[in-house]
């Protein structure tokens, strides 16, 4: 693990070349990636806000919007690609990813979007998320994490807290749930990240950053569903309490947060702890220090399960690191071929090995 | 033993040929087969062949469920199936002579490697005393011959350990019926030799043994006579042998060539769809892009996204495999983007009999989705077949846009038969309905008013941004819609869509009397089978044709008045009545259905006798 602040150098995020035709794009705007349909999610739903970030910073990425793909699985995050004016595909339930693969495999030159949520990612979707990532499929997957079924109203979601009330479960689940970033990090997905619904600047700035990221992206939006889950996450993301319990990841900066910013992480052999600058002989200098570019998982998975009370939430980019996308790699297989062995011919293919002639 | 030269042998003309291997899975029995096989065909025989070989991958050594087994009929005349039973079965050990002993008819020629029947060997196979000592084999004419120590023998002074040598015996098994049948040994040395080219002792040990098999049938007294079998008259052209699955793989790879499209398949492994994944993925330099999915469902997941990009998106599996994708064929149906599933069937439910064949998921393709959602379905009726099937499922699916099942099973997808290799050239394009922007609202789901397809339209195109999903969609602008008459609407538009490809499919062919007392209707591998039995009938002098069908779903336009051309229409399949079910509500005919599930192909001889007792009930009403 690096924590050597000196060595860590902010990543140059990957931006896609501009060619002259593409220049073009530059001039659109969020309006253009807004679609004639009226958007029906509940009043009050963090989608919106969500949809919005998302329209705000397609612009910024240098594609045509005919060059971009939304695609989802069910649920009320699987209505995203209709407001999108790009390409769109509501798929089946927890299959986006693979339809994405896919895509993206044919078409290496789109940019593919990947819209889903708790239960449709991480229960019925779960080893499609796990397999797009060990691949590195170059999507960027946005994971609306709103720790119940929304769209079936109301049931427990994989993310849902232990002992939590639900419809289905009256007397409290009795499963322990899952953490969206660790599973992400143990499918060795090459981005990982997490925002809030609400803090709209991190946000934008973490698709964006996920967007830029070439291989997969996958990013756990905090979402608020009022209507079955109200105040998931309140407790830390509210603006009078965000401050004291979140701690926003700066790459090369130590972990500090707080509204004093008087709190840091220190490591205690494998295990974080919070500590307070200037009490018992702490220092800026013990503290942990972010590097989103190791290209080990550990610091990353001890963030990742690092969460409120026990701790301050991390969002913003856990894991940012290169490795060959599976689009690449497939395309390089058959440039490779063909370089050795010339373009296939089709005559000789289906005459085989011996052949015989009948007069 | 000693060998002296003999006078030559005298030579039997045969018309036709049947022979078995059967061995210990790990015998190499598939291997022997194989290069029987190739090595008849490449001297012009006619030929057809049935590997039958166990799941498992290696059963205890001498075990009865490890017996495996490679039937290749061969022939003068033109054959349609490896034959109903072996007229030589060479039994490698005990428990393959049990296991295949009771298919040798009276009279039959069986081969034994006899240092095989060792106590332990008797005993795996569960036999109470030596069948070579205790006279149960009477009925046959038997040829006791030690090859596993005349083999070690012949390999004497190579740096091998016994049993190494041990495994080339099948090679002399294999020399022996090169000798007795006349072959050429030329080619399977020529295939040793590139095959163990890393490994020259080996090469070396398997190329002994075949000559040494091949000198014990020309010394040895035991055989009386060898026979010829001439090549077949064929029809003129340049042929190869070949599988099912290989020609499936052709099939789909010239299909993308003629519709100019990048063919990408997407696949989980399943037994005995495997091999075209296999091939599939050495056709890099075509640009073919194969994608070995987390499951069944990324698979099709996978095929239906390249296709959304504009590819020839391809899945296949097996029964098993077509349930876990299920649901995503029915969203195929939903976004109506070409795709073909292949499905070869083998023996169910469940997990059935994985490696044995059956044709029992016809009508799981045809129903097996929620709500009304057609799908055509195409089977091909033999090896060579599956080529043009293969394109003909693809033209269909990207001429009207939808999913299309590819229905192959077992027995085709592993036996082979001679094939007369295409002219590319001569095969006609696939066009593709491409959309194009003209500057107005784009309508994804705007119609051709004759094929009812609507257009392709592929990310990257200016102007066609639209969104599609599994929500229904309304006529034309392809918006979500809940309106009921929209969905009545669409729901028809997509029956009739499927439909009308009846009028763009070849008819109902009949091969026999236009009108008469039997029709036999098939579909699929039971081709061979059913066609021989009617040209045994016919040669008798009864009247019976034979039909089958290529197009499933929609059938050909002719069916129904070919069907009511017979007094009798008897539909035998490797089922318990499917398509009968589907003909009997289809065209309310009262067919009779002849159902064998037994995980084998069925005999010619089975159905002669079928539709020798709907003839007699003909004559006695």
């Amino acid at each position: 693990m690096t924590t050597d602040a000196t060595n860590a150098t902010a990543p140059v995020p990957t931006q896609p070349a501009l060619s002259e035709e593409n220049a073009q794009v530059i001039a659109l705007t969020r309006k253009d990636f807004v679609s004639d349909q009226e958007v029906r999610w509940c009043p009050g739903c963090g989608d919106y806000s969500i949809l919005a970030q998302t329209q705000k910073v397609m612009p910024d990425f240098g594609y045509k919007r005919e060059d971009i793909v939304f695609i989802s699985g069910i649920g009320c995050s699987g209505r995203l690609p209709y407001y999108m004016n790009t390409f769109g595909f509501h798929t089946i339930h927890g299959r986006a990813p693979t339809l994405a693969t896919g895509l993206k495999a044919a078409r290496p030159d789109l940019m593919v979007w990947v819209i889903t949520g708790d239960g449709d990612a991480l229960s019925i979707g779960g080893n499609h998320v796990i397999h797009s990532m060990r691949r590195n499929v170059d999507i960027n997957m946005v994971m609306f994490n709103n720790r119940i079924y929304g769209l079936t109203k109301g049931q427990a979601s994989p993310t849902s807290e232990f002992g939590k009330k639900t419809k289905s479960t009256p007397v409290g689940s009795i499963d322990t749930p899952i953490i969206p970033l660790t599973i992400a990090l143990a499918a060795e997905a090459s981005f990982v990240a997490r925002s809030v619904d609400t803090h709209t600047e991190h946000l934008q700035q973490t698709l964006e950053r996920g967007g830029r990221h070439k291989g997969s992206s996958f990013i756990e939006v905090l979402q608020n569903c009022n209507i079955f889950n109200d105040g998931a996450w309140r407790d830390f993301t509210d603006r009078e309490v965000r401050e004291d319990r979140m701690l926003v990841l700066e790459h090369g900066k130590p972990m500090i947060f707080g509204k004093d910013r008087d709190k840091g992480i220190r490591l205690n052999g494998l295990t974080p702890e919070v500590v307070t600058i200037g009490e018992n002989g702490v220092t800026e200098a013990d503290l942990l220090v972010h590097d989103e570019a190791a290209e080990d998982p550990y610091l990353a998975l001890v963030l990742s399960r690092m969460f409120w009370p026990d701790f301050p939430v991390p969002v913003g980019v856990l894991r940012a690191i290169t490795r060959p996308t599976h689009d690449r790699l497939l395309e390089d297989q058959v440039s490779a071929a063909i370089a050795r062995s010339g373009p296939g011919d089709l005559e000789r293919v289906l005459a085989g090995g011996e052949t015989w002639t009948v007069e | 033993m000693t060998i002296t030269k003999e006078p030559e042998l005298p030579s039997q003309e045969l018309e036709r040929v049947t022979i078995r291997f059967a061995g210990d899975s790990g015998d190499g029995m598939q291997l022997t087969g194989t290069q029987f096989t190739r090595t008849a065909a490449v001297f012009g025989n006619d030929i057809s062949t049935l590997p039958d070989f166990p799941a498992e991958i290696r059963a205890p050594a001498g075990s009865l469920p490890g017996v495996s087994g490679f039937q290749i009929s061969f022939s003068s005349t033109e054959i349609h199936t490896p034959g109903d039973a072996p007229d030589v079965l060479v039994a490698m050990n005990p428990a393959a002579l049990k296991t295949n002993i009771g298919d040798l008819p009276a009279g039959g020629a069986l081969i034994v490697n006899s240092d095989a029947f060792t106590q332990a060997n008797l005993n795996k196979a569960a036999y109470a005393a030596n069948p070579l000592t205790d006279g149960s084999l009477k009925a046959y004419t038997t040829f006791e011959i030690p090859i596993s120590s005349l083999n070690e023998r012949s390999l004497e002074g190579l740096d091998m350990t016994t049993k190494q040598k041990d495994l080339t015996k099948n090679f002399f098994a294999l020399g022996i019926m090169f000798w007795l049948y006349e072959r050429s040994m030329d080619p399977t040395l020529g295939w040793i030799d590139s095959k163990f080219s890393a490994r020259p002792v080996v090469a070396e040990a398997n190329k002994r043994a075949l000559r040494a098999g091949y000198a014990f049938g020309e010394t040895t007294e035991m055989f009386h006579t060898h026979y010829r079998v001439r090549p077949a008259k064929l029809a003129p052209g340049t042929y190869r042998n070949i599988t099912g699955n290989e020609a499936t793989a052709l099939g789909f790879l010239t299909a993308s060539k003629l519709a100019d499209r990048q063919l990408f398949y997407g696949s989980y492994p399943i037994t005995p769809a495997s091999d075209i994944l296999h091939q599939l993925s050495g056709y890099k330099t075509f640009g073919v892009k194969t994608f070995q999915a987390e499951d069944e469902i990324a698979a099709i997941g996978a095929a239906i996204g390249a296709s959304y990009g504009g590819a020839l998106g391809l899945t296949a599996s097996s029964g098993p495999g077509i349930a876990l994708k299920t649901e995503a064929m029915g969203l195929a149906v939903m976004v109506e983007l070409p795709l073909v599933v292949i499905d070869v069937q083998r023996a169910g439910p469940s997990t059935g009999m994985p490696t044995k064949n059956e044709q029992a998921d016809l009508l799981q393709v045809m129903f097996g989705r929620n709500s009304d959602s057609p799908i055509p379905i195409v089977a091909p009726a033999t090896p060579g077949e599956c080529f043009d099937l293969a394109i003909e499922a693809a033209r269909i699916a990207l001429k009207y846009m939808t999913p299309v099942v590819y229905l192959s099973d077992a027995f085709l997808a592993t036996g082979s038969e001679p094939w007369p290799i295409p002219d590319v050239a001569s095969l006609p394009t696939i066009a593709v309905p491409n959309a194009a922007a003209d500057g107005g609202i784009f309508q994804p789901y705007l119609r051709d008013p004759q094929t009812l397809a609507r257009p392709w339209a592929v990310p990257g195109t200016a102007g066609l941004e639209h969104r599609i999903g599994g929500l229904e969609k309304a006529d034309g602008s392809g918006n979500v819609s809940y309106d009921p008459d929209n969905h009545h609407k669409m729901q028809m538009l997509r029956q009739q869509k499927v439909a009308g490809i009846a009028g763009d499919i070849a008819p109902l062919e009949v091969m026999g009397p236009e009108r008469g007392e039997l029709l036999m209707l098939g579909w699929g591998s039971t081709y061979g089978a059913i066609r021989s039995a009617a040209e045994r009938l016919q040669a008798e002098g009864r009247s019976v044709a034979h039909a089958h069908l290529r197009h499933l779903n929609p059938f050909p336009t002719n069916t129904e008045s070919v069907l009511r051309n017979y007094r009798r229409v008897l539909i035998p399949e490797v089922n318990l009545g499917q398509l009968l079910l589907l003909v009997r509500a289809r065209y309310l005919i009262d067919a009779v259905g002849y159902d064998r599930v037994r995980g084998k192909p069925f005999r010619i001889a089975e159905i002669v006798e079928e539709a020798e007792r709907v003839l007699a009930e003909n004559e006695s009403t």
